[in-house]
């Protein structure tokens, strides 16, 4: 589910749906028989004769706090019980699975993924998952191009199946997009920077910053900047036969160069995403726009507060690209692969998928495209987000994604781009020089 | 018959009082082969492999590969200095204001019980809770606490976690607060214990309570002393929480995009968690062994000579 880069390092989403939970523990402590999950019977109704579980982290929305989906399918089949095995800590859960993989022990039925250890999934560990491609239900048309693919082992085995996926748009604070003589309405915003990063820095960024407001930045960050650039690339740190071209992909060298001139400009406020300083800049206005993947919007929504309802809105991105999303796996080890297989398409089928964007209100975006005819999703609108149809804005973004090949470095690959983008905005170094050490440092980590 | 009994009783006496203590100290040992020294040659063994997490039954030799690599890994020289300046800062102004507060306190103050407890709290602190305040009080912008105080000087907001010395004097200083009352409490005991006799004697003599404490106390303490020292010491080797905290969800794994605040415990855990490398992150974590060996030999030297000098 959530996007997370290696290493919690933006372990946003969820260490807040870990509060969430935590409130929700507290008040069920307080309301136990409520709690429970359905009140009498529910315990023993569930007295299937199999039972599968299913390790996941953050907030997936299966269980009984979000769409309740477990409890659907546990009723469509009465010889099925689900466990959950929810993580909190999306770091911990990979490292504990990482151990049960290589034990051959231990292992959830179904596992879910974020999409940064997909890479590892589809390559050193691929003989570890079962192929999903013939599960009946199953089919490639069903998927967002891109969400497919990254599922993928290149010799075409099918190990992941999509939950959801981080489409990106531009939300933009109109406040503040006023304050500064830009368009406000979604549409003339999107025209401003239509088709181009470049514009979107070098026109519509450089006009923002030129009549800004006093102390706010056109971006929250050069490095989200930086990431969806790389993003919208058809091949990005690995080519299509693995091999790592993270140096040499020009498209790679643009965008950092871009990011460069956003930094030279002051379009960027030095702020590392996912700090404090960086959420409490959605309450004090302190920028204009965030590229935001769908998940994104919980954050805005939590973070900007509601004296800021209606202020924020969103327009599509200059170019498609992605940012997250997970995916469902199921181990080898497993002593129930085919019923745990049928579940992992269902909960991944269209309508399921659909009920999750619908029920949890944290932007887990279906990856599977039958959803996005869904009304539950194409009339899908934010109040906060001043009324946005965001069913609309990323079903758009998401079918335009490109398939980028991904490689088993790729997490820390990103990580390490991260810190070279902060070294031009926190220690004003020059792009040059910034690549330079960056390109060391990969080196040195990618380096068994 | 009767000979043959006692020969063996005999006999079982002395298996009793030659094995007996073995076997009753024998379950220390085989927890600390089981869980300190096999850990311990076992980090050894996989430093000497190329090893992924992600597989660590599957070693290739690599001999000291792992060794000889970090002399060109910038992040991992970064880390051995970090460690030694933000050991350096914390520590020095620690022990020295623990001494000055234990002095205070070793007089009769009212309400003694209230501070000596009261210095406490900061060790009884989580560290999580301990590098989340300071994370509020070292806000970049005018929000935070530190920039406030220092606006009141008039002196400009700082950058804290980005800057190169101040991000480590942040780190420093979350040390500082948690271990300072700790070490105040042990050399409040040690200067308990001092005999009473030597003030009486100091004070006929005509010394001035600051000629007692430099003559009298401080001495008696030297033991002490070398004890904390050495306590903090390894503590800063050991230095893994305050950063990665103060780091936040963001900068926390790498110590700052520059690894400006990264610490050598805190590279092992990016090693062996982030890129994956558990060969790599196991040879730094026995450069980190060899370093408290050094450290604990060179603390023995000094305690040697304190010994003969008393």
């Amino acid at each position: 589910m959530s996007p997370r880069t290696h290493l919690q390092r933006r372990p946003r989403r969820p260490s807040r749906a870990a509060g969430r939970l935590a409130a929700a523990a507290l008040a069920c402590a307080g309301l136990l028989a409520g709690c429970s999950g359905g009140g009498p019977g529910a315990g023993s109704a569930a007295g299937g004769t199999v039972t599968l579980k299913v390790g996941d982290f953050g907030t997936f929305g299966y269980n009984d706090e979000g769409a309740g989906l477990f409890r659907t399918y546990m009723r469509l089949h009465p010889d099925i019980t689900i466990v959950e095995d929810n993580n909190s800590n999306e770091q911990n859960y990979w490292n504990a699975t990482q151990t049960h993989l290589a034990a051959g022990s231990g292992a959830d039925d179904i596992q879910a993924f974020d999409v940064t250890r997909m890479g590892r999934v589809t390559t050193a560990l691929a003989d570890k998952f079962v192929d999903l491609a013939h599960v009946p239900g199953v089919s490639q048309a069903d998927w967002a191009p891109v969400k497919w693919a990254q599922g993928r082992t290149r010799s075409g085995a099918v190990l992941g199946l999509g939950t959801d996926l981080g489409p990106e748009a531009v939300c933009y604070n109109t406040k503040l997009f006023a304050a500064a003589g830009l368009p406000t309405e979604p549409a003339a915003v999107g025209r401003l920077w239509a088709g181009s990063w470049d514009t979107f820095v070098n026109a519509v960024g450089t006009r923002y910053q030129a009549r800004a407001p006093e102390g706010t930045h056109f971006l929250d960050s050069g490095e989200g900047l930086f990431n969806s650039v790389v993003g919208s690339g058809a091949v990005q740190y690995y080519d299509a036969r693995g091999r790592p071209v993270y140096a040499t992909n020009p498209s790679v060298r643009a965008a950092w160069d871009l990011a460069g001139q956003a930094v030279a400009a002051g379009e960027t406020g030095g702020i590392v995403q996912f700090s404090t300083q960086w959420a409490s800049g959605f309450a004090n206005n302190s920028f204009a726009t965030t590229i935001c993947p769908a998940w994104q919007m919980a954050n805005i929504v939590n973070d900007a507060g509601p004296q800021n309802k209606g202020v924020w809105n969103i327009a599509t991105a200059p170019q498609p690209s992605n940012w997250g999303g997970s995916y469902l796996t199921v181990p080898k080890q497993g002593k129930h692969i085919a019923q745990a297989a049928a579940l992992a398409q269902w909960l991944t089928a269209a309508p399921q998928e659909a009920e999750v964007f619908a029920a949890v209100n944290v932007g887990n975006f279906p990856s599977n495209v039958r959803a996005y005819r869904d009304p539950r999703v194409f009339r899908a609108r934010n109040s906060f987000l001043s009324d946005a149809p965001i069913g609309q804005i990323f079903s758009a973004a998401a079918t335009r994604i490109p398939t980028a090949p991904i490689g088993p470095y790729d997490g820390v690959i990103r990580n390490d781009m991260g810190n070279g983008v902060l070294l031009m905005e926190q220690e004003h170094k020059s792009p040059d020089e910034a690549w330079k050490a960056t390109m060391s440092q990969i080196k040195t980590d990618i380096t068994p | 018959m009767g000979r043959s009994t006692a020969a063996r009783r005999s006999r079982r006496y002395r298996l009793d009082v030659t094995a007996a203590p073995y076997a009753l100290i024998a379950p220390f040992f085989l927890l600390f082969a089981a869980f300190g020294l096999f850990p311990l040659l076992y980090t050894g063994w996989v430093s000497l492999h190329t090893v992924s997490t992600l597989d660590p039954n599957h070693m290739t030799w690599r001999g000291v590969g792992n060794y000889t690599a970090l002399w060109s890994d910038h992040v991992f020289w970064q880390s051995l200095r970090n460690t030694f300046i933000i050991g350096l800062l914390s520590a020095v102004p620690q022990l020295l204001v623990a001494l000055e507060l234990a002095r205070l306190l070793d007089r009769r103050l009212r309400a003694g019980t209230f501070f000596r407890v009261a210095l406490l709290a900061p060790y009884a602190t989580s560290v999580a809770a301990a590098a989340l305040i300071f994370q509020f009080v070292f806000q970049q912008n005018s929000a935070g606490f530190a920039n406030w105080a220092l606006h009141l000087f008039g002196i400009g907001p700082v950058a804290w976690e980005p800057g190169t010395w101040t991000s480590k004097f942040a780190v420093a200083t979350i040390v500082f607060w948690r271990w300072t009352g700790y070490n105040t409490l042990i050399y409040l005991a040690a200067m308990q214990a001092v005999p009473t006799e030597l003030y009486e004697a100091a004070t006929l003599d005509g010394a001035s309570r600051r000629q007692q404490f430099r003559k009298v106390t401080v001495p008696a303490l030297r033991p002490t002393i070398l004890f904390t020292a050495i306590i903090s010491a390894i503590g800063s080797l050991q230095l893994f929480g305050e950063p990665y905290l103060f780091g936040g969800s963001g900068q926390g794994i790498n110590g700052g995009p520059d690894s400006q605040y990264s610490t050598l415990a805190l590279y092992v855990y990016r090693l062996g968690f982030s890129s994956e490398h558990l060969g790599r992150a196991a040879a730094v974590a026995w450069v980190i062994f060899f370093i408290a060996v050094a450290v604990a030999g060179v603390s023995a030297l000094i305690a040697a000579r304190l010994r003969r000098s008393v």
